[in-house]
C-alpha cells in the first residue's frame, strides 16, 4: 500500500470511528438502555478502524509520529494491500488482565501516554497525531454516573486507550 | 416469471387486505414489531412498539366468492406489556412487543405468549357469546336490588349475547432476563417454551412462573473478553430435547438437553468459513445472524444475515445446503448503510407451508420470495399503490448495473426508511402476512 492510499484508508478509518463514536454516545440515551449487541458490533467496527488507522499510518512514515509501543495487532506487512484482520480480543497484549479496575487502569496500561490520569486534561499543543474526530472537552460526569466509553481530552490520545474505554462500555453492563 | 410458492412456478400473488393508518406520518408506537400466524392459520397476531397487541381472524370461505379465502378482520386487540422502569439501573424497559408466539389449541380458548425486552407474558384469548340472565339480587346493570323488592327466587339462565373476544394475562414470567430478551419459543412439548436474552437461554414451564432454568449462559467471567451475543434460538418442531441458537458472529449452534442440564457444549455448531474476498470494516456486522427458523419438517433450518438466506441441513454443518442473496447490490453500500443505522436491521425470515418457499424482506418495501424446487426467485412490493383488490403483483427488480431497464428501480432510488423487517406465512396455504412499518399487508394466492 503506498503512501496515498494509507493516507485514504486513514481518513476513511478517522471517519467511520468518528461515525461510531457519535453512536455510542447516541445509544446511551436510547429508550430501553445500553443495547449489548448493537454496542458490541460498533465496538468491533471501531476496533477494526483504529488498526487500520495505526497500520496506515505506519505506512505514512514515522512524520510526526509518537511514541507506538503497542504492538501491531495485524498481520498486514505494509506491502499487502488487505484489510486486517480485527482481533477477537478485545485487549491489547500489554494490558494486563483487568477486572473491575476503575480510570486508573489507563496508568498502568497506556504506555504511549506517560502522563498520569489526573495531568491528562491538558492538552497537548499541536501534536500532529492528534485524532481530531475525539472531542476536545472530557465529558462532564453527573454525580453518580458510571464512565461509560469517555474519549479522553488528552490531544496525543492513543486509540488504544479509546479501545479500553470500549472494554469498560461493554462490562458496564 | 410470474411469482414463487408452492412448488408451482405458476403462483401469482394478489393483494388481498392492508391493514393500519394510511397517512404517512408514522406514530412510533404503531410500528410493527413482530408477526405470526397460529398453528391453524385462522388468527393472526401483531405486536407494536406500543406494546400493543392485534388478533386478526379470517372470516369462514363464503360460497358467494369461491376464489377468495377468507379475509382477516380484527378479532381482539390488547394492550399486553406497559412501559416500566428498572429503578436499579436508572433505566426504562420498553413496551415494545418483540416476540409473539402462539402456543397450539387445546380447547376452545386461545393461548399466545408475547414477551418484551424483559417480561414475558402468557394471554387467554377466549370468547363469550352467552351471559347469565335473572339474578334474583342484581339488576341487569349490576346494581344490587333492595332486598325488599325481592319476593321471587329464580334461576339465572344463560341468553345469547354479542360476540365479546376477552384476553386475560393468565401468567407473568418475569426477572428472569438481565440482557434483552429477542426470542422466545414453544416446546413441541406444549409443556415448556424457551426465552433468550444476548447472553443467555432460560427454559419455562407454562405452569410455572417463579422459576426458570438457565439452560444456556455465553457470558463471559470478564465482560471485557465479549466476543459473541446470541441473537435468536428456536425449539425443534418434533424433538423436545433440541433446540438452536444463533449468534451475532454467524455461527449457529445446536443443543440437546438430554446431554446435560446446562447446554453450553453444543452438540453440533454450523458456520461457513467467510469468503476472504468479501471482507470489510463492517464484515462482522453483516454475518450476525439476525433470525433463525425451523423448518416445518425439521430437517432443515433457515437463517438470515444482513445480506442473505442460507438453508442448512442439520447433517451438515460445513457450509449451508443453499443460500439465497437477498439484496447483493447493498454490499458496496455498506458504508453508508452503517452511517444511517439501516446496516444493524434485523430481518426475520419464514418458511411456507410444505418448506419449498422462503421469504424474507427488503429495503423500499420489498420483500423477497425464493423457491427451492424450482431455483427462482422473485421480488415484490407492498404498496398503497398496488392495493386494489386481488390486484396480482407485478415482480420488481433493481437495476444494479450502468443502464437501468424501464420499471426498473436503482439502488440509488430506494427508500431505506421503507423496510419490511417482520413477515409470515400461513401454516397451510398460500397467504403471507407482510408489515411495512406501520401497515401489515395480506396477500393470497391468485386462485382461477
Amino acid at each position: 500500500m503506498n503512501a496515498t492510499t494509507a493516507m485514504e484508508v486513514n481518513a476513511e478509518a478517522r471517519r467511520i470511528l468518528a461515525v461510531s463514536i457519535s453512536k455510542l454516545y447516541a445509544s446511551r440515551s436510547q429508550r430501553g438502555g445500553l443495547r449489548l449487541h448493537r454496542s458490541l458490533l460498533l465496538s468491533m467496527v471501531m476496533r477494526s478502524a483504529r488498526d487500520i488507522y495505526h497500520s496506515s499510518r505506519e505506512i505514512e512514515g514515522p512524520s510526526g509520529a509518537q511514541p507506538t509501543p503497542e504492538p501491531m495487532e495485524t498481520s498486514s506487512s505494509p506491502g499487502e494491500q488487505t484489510v486486517p484482520e480485527p482481533q477477537p480480543e478485545f485487549q491489547t497484549s500489554e494490558e494486563p488482565e483487568s477486572g473491575d479496575e476503575g480510570c486508573d487502569g489507563d496508568i498502568t496500561e497506556d504506555k504511549e501516554n506517560m502522563s498520569p490520569t489526573k495531568q491528562s486534561r491538558k492538552r497537548r499543543g499541536k501534536a500532529a497525531a492528534a485524532p481530531d474526530f475525539l472531542p476536545s472537552k472530557r465529558a462532564r460526569l453527573e454525580p453518580g454516573e458510571e464512565r461509560y466509553a469517555a474519549p479522553s481530552c488528552r490531544a496525543g490520545e492513543s486509540l488504544s486507550a479509546l479501545s479500553l474505554n470500549l472494554n469498560r462500555a461493554i462490562s458496564a453492563f | 416469471m410470474a411469482g414463487a410458492g408452492g412448488g408451482n412456478s405458476d403462483v401469482q400473488w394478489c393483494f388481498s387486505q392492508v391493514k393500519g393508518a394510511i397517512d404517512d406520518d408514522v406514530a412510533e408506537a404503531d410500528i410493527i414489531s413482530t408477526v405470526e400466524f397460529n398453528h391453524s392459520g385462522e388468527l393472526l397476531a401483531t405486536g407494536d412498539k406500543g406494546g400493543r397487541v392485534v388478533i386478526f381472524q379470517q372470516e369462514p370461505e363464503s360460497k358467494n366468492q369461491p376464489q377468495c379465502r377468507g379475509e382477516y378482520n380484527v378479532y381482539s386487540t390488547f394492550q399486553s406489556h406497559e412501559p416500566e422502569f428498572d429503578y436499579l439501573k436508572s433505566l426504562e424497559i420498553e413496551e415494545k412487543i418483540n416476540k409473539i408466539r402462539w402456543l397450539p389449541q387445546k380447547n376452545a380458548a386461545q393461548f399466545l405468549l408475547s414477551t418484551n425486552d424483559k417480561t414475558i407474558k402468557l394471554w387467554k384469548i377466549s370468547e363469550r357469546d352467552k351471559r347469565p340472565e335473572g339474578y334474583n339480587l342484581k339488576e341487569e346493570d349490576g346494581r344490587y336490588r333492595d332486598l325488599n323488592t325481592v319476593t321471587t327466587l329464580r334461576v339465572p339462565v344463560f341468553r345469547p349475547m354479542d360476540l365479546m373476544v376477552e384476553a386475560s394475562p393468565r401468567r407473568v414470567f418475569a426477572n428472569a432476563h438481565t440482557y434483552h430478551i429477542n426470542s422466545i419459543s414453544v416446546n413441541s412439548d406444549c409443556e415448556t417454551y424457551l426465552s433468550a436474552d444476548d447472553l443467555r437461554i432460560n427454559l419455562w414451564n407454562l405452569e410455572i412462573n417463579d422459576r426458570s432454568f438457565n439452560i444456556v449462559d455465553i457470558k463471559p467471567t470478564n465482560m471485557e473478553e465479549l466476543t459473541e451475543v446470541i441473537t435468536a434460538a428456536e425449539f425443534h418442531p418434533n424433538q423436545c430435547n433440541t433446540f438452536v441458537y444463533s449468534s451475532s458472529k454467524g455461527t449457529i449452534r445446536l443443543c440437546d438437553m438430554r446431554a446435560s442440564a446446562l447446554c453450553d457444549q453444543h452438540a453440533k455448531q454450523f458456520e461457513e468459513p467467510e469468503d476472504p474476498n468479501n471482507r470489510s470494516f463492517f464484515s462482522e456486522i453483516i454475518s450476525s445472524i439476525s433470525d433463525v427458523k425451523f423448518s416445518h419438517s425439521g430437517r432443515y433450518m433457515m437463517t438470515r444475515d444482513y445480506l442473505s438466506v442460507k438453508i442448512w441441513d442439520l447433517n451438515m454443518e460445513s457450509r449451508p445446503v443453499e443460500t439465497y442473496q437477498v439484496h447483493e447490490y447493498l454490499r458496496s453500500k455498506l458504508c453508508s448503510l452503517y452511517e444511517n443505522d439501516c446496516i444493524f436491521d434485523k430481518f426475520e425470515c419464514c418458511w411456507n407451508g410444505n418448506d419449498s418457499v422462503v421469504m424474507t424482506g427488503s429495503y423500499n418495501n420489498f420483500f423477497r420470495m425464493f423457491d427451492r424446487g424450482y431455483r427462482q426467485d422473485v421480488t415484490l412490493e407492498a404498496s398503497r399503490e398496488n392495493s386494489k383488490p386481488r390486484s396480482v403483483l407485478k415482480p420488481r427488480k433493481v437495476s444494479t448495473g450502468g443502464k437501468r431497464k424501464k420499471d426498473e428501480i436503482s439502488v440509488d432510488s430506494l427508500d431505506f426508511n421503507k423496510k419490511i423487517l417482520h413477515t409470515a406465512w400461513h401454516p397451510l396455504d398460500n397467504i403471507i402476512a407482510v408489515a411495512t412499518t406501520n401497515n401489515l399487508y395480506i396477500f393470497q394466492e391468485k386462485l382461477n
